[in-house]
């Protein structure tokens, strides 16, 4: 259970926004939406405990997110506009790497399933270096198929350069994710079909 | 515990050598710096043999600061930095564990190749244990206060040379009582109490850097 008061952003000397509150139970997404440079990005990484709110305080569980740290982000799978991705590594040594940051161990079997299914079983092995813009979002995707055990999923811009085969696999994976009594929070500029109606829409501008 | 540190030495192990260029570059930096006294001051062999530990030192300190930059920069860029933020594992056992892999990267080899560049002084060989001990105690403080500057300096334009100034002011005693120590030996009056000092400032910098460095990248990203 996830609650958000009162939240406000400062950039700079720039009021982002001032007030946003929020409440997400399990099985709900939470949809931020607004024009460029409206602090959707900003009001993500508050809500990761990336950075400190201006005003305003986040509760996961009822506790504050910043006294419980670890044990707060083990519940959260933050998906960036950076992918994480490091372009020495192959697209599974990544994904393995990424499993080890979240604390749960993954086998080669499990990522390979999930590199599959977001469709880039042919280039497991391949350094990331060599794939395109599309494909490192999908290695940086592919941590979605192994955390079904991790209840909130922050999501920015997760459909940016994907195409459409690959766009259907990560709605569905975020529909899965919401059926099984998970939480989900996301950004994004394209209308897109998520099945659930227990749905929260934040307009910032 | 150990198992996520041993993680995250070995990502950054891993990361490294497939970067073998950048690690290499650094050594070859350190020799070329050592060699570049006797060319620029004269072949004098007692003059030399006085001043090597401290060129020696000098040639580590700076070839230890270039190689501070790909501490945490590449993870910034490329936001795997972010995600070392909000990971389940502690922050302080992933900057611990990216110092130590740093050590064994850069450390660790200058520390290795000082005895033969010791010997292109004529150093005795007394002189040549206590020099590279001294590097061994030295250089992980290096490291350690590096990560600090290094996270200070994160995200910020011309990094370099602000990392240097910031940087370099802070490895003066451990130049001076890293250099000391052989000439101390020199004059009979033996070596322990500068390794004895080294080995108080890596103590020191083992409780403090850590710490320090996990504030400044949070700093870095508030």
């Amino acid at each position: 259970m996830l609650e958000a008061r009162d939240l406000a952003c400062e950039r700079g000397d720039v009021r982002l926004f001032a007030g946003v509150s929020f409440a997400l139970a399990a099985g709900e997404l939470l949809l931020v939406q607004g024009p460029n440079g409206s602090g959707k990005t900003s009001l993500l990484r508050l809500v990761a405990g990336l950075s400190r709110p201006a005003a305003g305080d986040i509760r996961w569980t009822g506790e504050d997110i910043r006294k419980l740290r670890e044990n707060y982000a083990r519940e959260l799978l933050f998906v960036g506009h950076a992918n994480a991705v490091k372009d020495e590594f192959s697209a599974d040594e990544n994904l393995a790497v990424a499993r080890e940051l979240a604390g749960r161990k993954s086998t080669p079997l499990e990522r390979a399933d999930a590199l599959e299914r977001i469709g880039l079983a042919a280039r497991a092995r391949l350094p990331a270096r060599y794939l395109s813009q599309g494909q490192k979002r999908r290695v940086a995707l592919a941590r979605l198929c192994l955390a079904a055990d991790t209840p909130l999923w922050i999501l920015d811009e997760p459909f940016a350069a994907l195409d459409a085969r690959a766009l259907a696999t990560v709605v569905a994976l975020v529909d899965e994710h919401l059926a099984r009594g998970g939480m989900a929070i996301l950004t994004t500029h394209q209308e897109v079909a998520i099945a659930t109606r227990l749905r929260h829409v934040i307009a910032l501008d | 515990m150990l198992r996520a540190l041993r993680s995250i030495v070995a990502r950054d192990l891993r990361l490294s050598l497939r970067r073998r260029g950048d690690v290499l570059n650094h050594l070859v930096f350190f020799v070329i710096v050592v060699t570049l006294f006797p060319l620029g001051v004269g072949p004098e062999p007692n003059l030399m043999r006085i001043m090597a530990p401290g060129i020696v030192w000098v040639a580590a300190l700076l070839a230890a600061m270039l190689s501070l930059q790909r501490l945490f920069a590449s993870d910034y860029a490329d936001g795997t930095l972010e995600q070392m933020l909000i990971s389940a594992q502690p922050l302080g056992l992933i900057v611990v564990g990216k110092i130590v892999a740093h050590w064994l990267m850069s450390g660790l080899p200058l520390t290795l190749l000082a005895p033969v560049l010791g010997l292109q002084f004529d150093l005795p060989q007394q002189a040549l244990g206590v020099l590279t001990l001294s590097l061994l105690i030295g250089t992980p403080v290096l490291s350690l206060i590096g990560a600090v500057g290094a996270a200070l300096t994160l995200g910020v334009r011309g990094e370099g040379v602000l990392l240097a100034l910031l940087v370099l002011p802070l490895y003066i005693p451990v130049l001076i009582f890293g250099a000391g120590g052989v000439a101390a030996m020199a004059n009979g009056l033996g070596a322990g109490p500068h390794l004895s000092l080294l080995g108080a400032f890596l103590a020191i910098s083992c409780v403090v850097a850590p710490w320090a460095a996990c504030v400044a990248l949070r700093v870095a990203y508030d």
